[in-house]
């Protein structure tokens, strides 16, 4: 579009470069354009094919009708024809162009001719335009055909000329795309000899006005019109190569172009008109809109109306301005002047003269006040548009009417009563000051008429109980009706700006009060911290301020899931599904009112990040009509936008903590392992190397000395195997493989077999057993207890001097079983009662300690745990050393020892 | 045992548990033979009088559970000790259910495994006669008038309690899977939970500290055994 690059610098214009590094990942499309039908479009096109394919390019044919032409048939030979797809509708079954066959074969290139055909009802877009647009993302080139009055911007222009309103049209945009644009041009004449002959397709429809249309005027109208386009569009071309390529040219200096529309029909054609003339201006245009008190008024086809033009604009290329007021022409000529405006084109008044007197018109106003601005005012001929039906429907606000003249009333009784009061002290023209606070009160509350109403009765009550003579409607003295008049004047006046101001306080309040909520919902989400909240509130932020449907859709594990909704909703049906997808795989919008996959139930909309697509939105609304107004857009814009926004910051949150975590697993890991590599290698060590002493020196050695070597192998192989026992269970815990086998156990054998089997490390200490003789028997996985015991009792006895004692007790408390190991060591310093429990982690205390692995408490609690029960450590509070308890639950069913027979 | 040497058939895949346990077992005077796998073993008893077989559980070729049950469906009833790893309780188990008299766990001390081949040698030898009393320690048992004493005291025992005890000293220094016990005593297979109760009470009588048995030993995971007299 020319009007977004203004750059007056020598640099190459960033838009300009970002246009054509995006225009290198997609396809080229190169349309064929005739001025009418039968130039020679599809021949001329399969012409190309066919030299392509002798230069062995991939190319195939997508869709051409030849309309059973030979010539043009014949040209198909050797072309490979992807199938058509068929679909039913009605009855009839039509054939379509197989969109998704093309894409799964993926030329180079393909032909597709009519590009403004209209595609049968169920097809993933309703017109093959889109379809174009489809393939030409997906990076394949596209040839196609099409003439001159399908194009949007001209439709108007060639109904002119020929009389004949063509219904499918093609936007602007695609032709502004193409690559390569060939116009096919043949004389009038000779189209028209083509025509006698019978060389040209006509539809059916078209018959009657066959020979209007193919009259030598228009054909050479519609000839230069395709050769003008053409023209533009290669300027432009030219215009996007110089920018890019920072080549100084003669831009023209900074003009807008302005259109304001309002309700009424014609404003599509003002829009298309608007855009031809930014388009040999090269200047950006806007479409404006004043929203007065007027537009709360408007039926809902006036309503669809206006966002129609408005969409159209967009389509068209324009920009869009909405702005509230009170005074269009006001509005109209503020923006002008803000906005560097030249020209401002409006429709010719549609009031009649009468009217014109009364209420005035924008137009004229506005050509009145437009000053250096040029006034384009436009009457098109909009040949089809029937005159609005202004009694449809009413606007929601009637109900109420009564209710505020009555009040109105009220005041004005109010008002009198007071007057009443007051007319001892005052003169009789001050009471009638109190009139008009009703007046003014009416205009506050209720507005313009109810206020005029007040005024009107305010008069008349004023005259019949003020004025002499009293409890009539004459006024005796001629200077009291020069002082009636007055007030009623001053009462409409003071109507008049007081229900002005109201109006415009509405509409400002109104906008405020988004303002406040859209600010409320960010402040909420920079407080939510996981994903699945951001996405209800914004689910229910969306519903509760557009009124709509919601539903959001994420990618999970690589399929879109709906991940929330509001009113909840889990699951959609496959119309939408579809939509969704593809709205989320070509990051534009489908479904309900767009120009894809029109017949799902919602509309999507992708929610985009920094990142990328997200995920889809999907809103419907019970009403029918257009989903969003312009306004609703902006608002949905900003709501998503923000939603985006903090779902970035959610996922970035925790990616940021993945990372940490992760790099802390690697830094412990490596820690681990050189751990271990010592703790292994050094008892080996101590073997190997006493084992060589003995064979190289068994001679030369002492009986002592060799039992000496012998004893360290013992040792030192007692404690790798300990080791290795350690680690290879800390490694089942660690896999989930401990499957504990619950048997109903005495507490006091377990103990018995694990003081057996650690006889040999407690040798140097005293051992005190103690445990009660009633306890039940518990469900313990006999194995594993007994490992647990020795390993506590192994830490006692490394952390306890020689020859100290060490207790076992074990007795019922409070449902579970307690079993506690004493000692009289150092104890555990306090701020590591938990750590020891953790992996590799040795409380450091000098040379005393004997090296152990660190594996035996961890072991501890994965076992205890694993049969449902709990290991803590302490510090012993009679005296120095540390205690480890073990609570086991009782079973509910176990027996009583004593009452087994 | 004068006579003849005893022959030991040594089956196991590892070299130097081979290598250890000839050294270890020639100091008993035992004449050692080796076989690598079961293919090697069964050949070996095929030709060989053999009197006691060191079985390791995790031969390459066959299982070495499945080599006991065809050499005991097979009819061979010399006396096995298997070789096992620590973790394997579930193994232990079933070779001693499939008829095994006795295991230790790798690493294990040369002594205790020279002593479990004794008890299972003495076990075969005196199948045919039972000494009338048993005794080990200070307890004493008569099998003949079913009288049980520690020291000089006589404990009375209820009638399963004497079943089980009886069932050990039969099988005194070898150990007994729980399954085996309650065969025995319940002639069947019962809640196994009943037998550790019995024992325990059976150990509160006869253990001078119950905690820490001397002649009761829990083989954990496995069964029982009852000290043997030296």
């Amino acid at each position: 579009m020319a009007e977004n690059r203004r750059n007056l610098d020598k640099r190459p214009s960033p838009e300009a470069l970002l246009e054509n590094a995006q225009r290198e990942a997609q396809g080229r499309l190169k349309i064929f354009l005739g001025a009418a039908p039968g130039v020679g479009k599809t021949y001329e096109m399969l012409q190309s094919a066919r030299a392509k394919r002798q230069e062995g390019v991939d190319i195939v044919v997508g869709l051409v009708e030849t309309h059973g032409r030979k010539e043009t048939q014949a040209l198909l030979e050797g072309l490979e024809v992807i199938p058509r797809r068929r679909v039913d509708y009605k009855g009839a079954t039509l054939e379509e162009m197989d969109l998704d066959a093309i894409l799964r074969r993926h030329p180079e290139i393909v032909l597709v001719d009519e590009l403004a055909h209209t595609n049968a009802p169920g097809s993933r877009h309703p017109k093959r335009f889109r379809d174009v647009e489809e393939l030409l993302a997906a990076g394949i080139d596209v040839y196609t055909t099409v003439n001159i009055q399908h194009i949007e911007s001209l439709n108007d222009v060639v109904a002119q000329i020929t009389s004949v309103r063509v219904r499918e049209t093609v936007p602007d945009s695609i032709i502004d795309r193409a690559d390569d644009i060939e116009v096919i041009d043949i004389t009038p004449d000779d189209l028209i000899q083509r025509l006698k002959e019978g060389k040209v397709y006509v539809p059916q429809t078209a018959r009657r006005a066959l020979d209007h249309y193919f009259s030598p005027g228009n054909l050479t109208a519609l000839r230069e019109l395709a050769l003008r386009r053409t023209a533009q569009r290669v300027d432009e071309q030219l215009l996007s190569h110089m920018q890019a390529h920072a080549i100084p040219g003669p831009w023209p200096a900074g003009d807008r172009v302005m259109v304001c529309i309002d309700e009424g029909p014609g404003g599509a054609a003002l829009v298309r008109y608007t855009r031809r003339m930014a388009d040999r201006l090269r200047a950006p245009w806007t479409v404006f809109h004043v929203e007065t008190t007027r537009s709360l008024r408007f039926s809902e086809e006036e309503r669809n109306r206006i966002s129609d033009t408005l969409r159209l604009a967009q389509q068209l290329g324009g920009e869009t301005a909405i702005v509230p007021g009170h005074d269009a022409v006001e509005e109209i000529m503020r923006y002008a002047e803000a906005n560097n405006v030249c020209h401002i084109v409006i429709g010719k008044s549609r009031k009649s003269r009468i009217a014109e007197l009364l209420h005035g018109s924008v137009t004229h106003e506005l050509m009145r006040r437009a000053g250096v601005i040029s006034v384009h005012v436009v009457a098109p001929r909009d040949l089809d548009t029937t005159p609005s039906n202004k009694t449809a429907a009413r606007p929601e606000s009637r109900n109420a009417d009564i209710l505020p003249y009555a009040w109105s009333t009220a005041f004005v009784a109010l008002a009198l009563g007071c007057g009443m009061i007051l007319d001892e002290i005052l003169a009789v023209q001050s009471v009638a000051l109190v009139f008009l606070t009703a007046v003014l009160a009416s205009a506050i509350t209720y507005g313009l008429w109810p206020a005029l109403y007040t005024s009107m009765i305010s008069m008349l009550t004023f005259n019949f109980f003020f004025l002499p003579p009293l409890y009539t409607f004459t006024i005796a003295e001629p200077e009291n009706v020069v002082a009636l008049f007055f007030f009623l004047v001053v009462a409409f006046i003071a109507s008049n700006l007081t229900a002005r101001v109201r109006s415009q306080a509405i509409v400002a309040r109104q906008r405020a009060k988004t303002t406040e909520d859209l600010y409320l919902f960010s402040r909420k989400l920079a407080g939510i911290g996981t994903l699945d909240d951001v996405l209800w509130a914004t689910a229910f932020q969306v519903a509760s301020m557009l009124k709509m449907q919601v539903v959001i859709l994420l990618v999970d594990g690589g399929e879109l899931t709906v991940r929330t909704g509001y009113p909840p909703e889990d699951t959609l049906d496959d119309a939408d599904v579809a939509a969704a997808k593809w709205a989320f795989e070509n990051n534009r919008t489908a479904g309900r009112g767009s120009d894809t996959l029109p017949g799902a139930k919602r509309l999507f909309i992708p929610m985009r990040t920094g990142r990328g697509v997200v995920g889809v939105v999907g809103i419907d609304s019970a009403k029918e009509g257009p989903l969003l107004t312009p306004e609703q857009q902006r608002l949905f814009d900003a709501l998503i936008d923000q939603a985006a926004l903090a779902f970035d910051r959610v996922r970035l949150a925790a990616d940021a903590d993945r990372t940490k975590l992760a790099l802390e697993a690697d830094r412990l890991r490596s820690a681990l392992l050189t751990s271990i590599s010592h703790d292994l290698r050094t008892p080996l060590a101590a073997i190997i190397g006493a084992a060589g002493t003995l064979r190289d020196f068994g001679n030369v050695l002492s009986e002592v000395a060799k039992r000496d070597l012998v004893a360290t192998v013992q040792e030192e192989a007692d404690r790798l195997n300990r080791f290795i026992a350690n680690l290879l269970d800390m490694t089942r815990i660690e896999s989930g493989a401990i499957e504990p086998q619950g048997a109903l156990h005495d507490v006091g054998e377990i103990v018995g077999s694990a003081l057996q089997r650690a006889s040999k490390v407690l040798a140097q200490h005293r051992l005190e057993v103690e445990i009660d003789g009633t306890l039940p028997m518990l469900k313990l996985d006999a194995v594993l207890f007994e490992q647990v015991l020795f390993n506590i009792l192994d830490n006692a006895a490394k952390y306890a001097p020689a020859n100290s004692t060490i207790r076992l007790t074990a007795w019922q408390s409070e449902g579970k079983v307690a079993l506690q190991i004493l000692d009289e060591g150092d104890g555990i310093p306090p701020e590591d009662v938990e750590r020891i429990f953790d992996k590799f982690y040795r409380v450091r205390k000098g040379d005393r300690v004997r090296a152990g692995t660190g594996l035996g408490l961890p072991i501890c609690r994965g076992f205890i745990e694993a049969m449902g029960g709990t290991v803590e450590a302490a510090n012993r509070s009679d005296r120095s050393g540390a205690v480890i308890t073990i609570k086991l639950p009782v079973p509910t069913d176990a027996p009583q020892l004593d009452e087994v027979a | 045992m004068s006579g003849p040497a005893v022959k030991i058939l040594v089956v196991d895949d590892e070299p130097p548990i081979r290598r250890l346990l000839r050294t270890g077992l020639a100091t008993q005077d035992y004449a050692i033979a080796e076989a690598a796998d079961a293919g090697q073993a069964q050949a070996h008893l095929k030709s060989e009088k053999t009197d006691l077989i060191v079985l390791d559980l995790g031969l390459p070729d066959r299982n070495g559970l499945d080599l006991l049950k065809d050499l005991r469906s097979g009819g061979i009833d010399v006396p096995v000790v298997v070789l096992s790893s620590r973790t394997d309780e579930a193994g232990i188990v079933q070779a001693l259910e499939l008829g095994a008299d006795d295991y230790v766990t790798k690493p294990f001390s040369m002594n205790e495994l020279i002593a479990r081949i004794k008890v299972a040698l003495r076990h075969r030898l005196q199948e045919q006669g039972e000494k009338p009393v048993f005794k080990v320690g200070e307890l004493s048992v008569d099998l003949v008038r079913r009288v049980v004493k520690l020291g000089d005291n006589e404990v009375k025992l209820s009638p399963r309690e004497y079943e089980i005890l009886r069932t050990l000293v039969r099988h005194a220094g070898r150990v007994l899977t729980h399954q085996a016990l309650m065969r025995e005593v319940w002639g069947g297979i019962a809640d196994v939970q009943n037998l550790r109760v019995h024992v325990r009470q059976l150990r509160q009588k006869i253990e001078p500290d119950p905690e820490q048995p001397r002649y009761i030993l829990t083989e954990t995971g496995v069964g029982y055994r009852l000290r043997a007299p030296e």
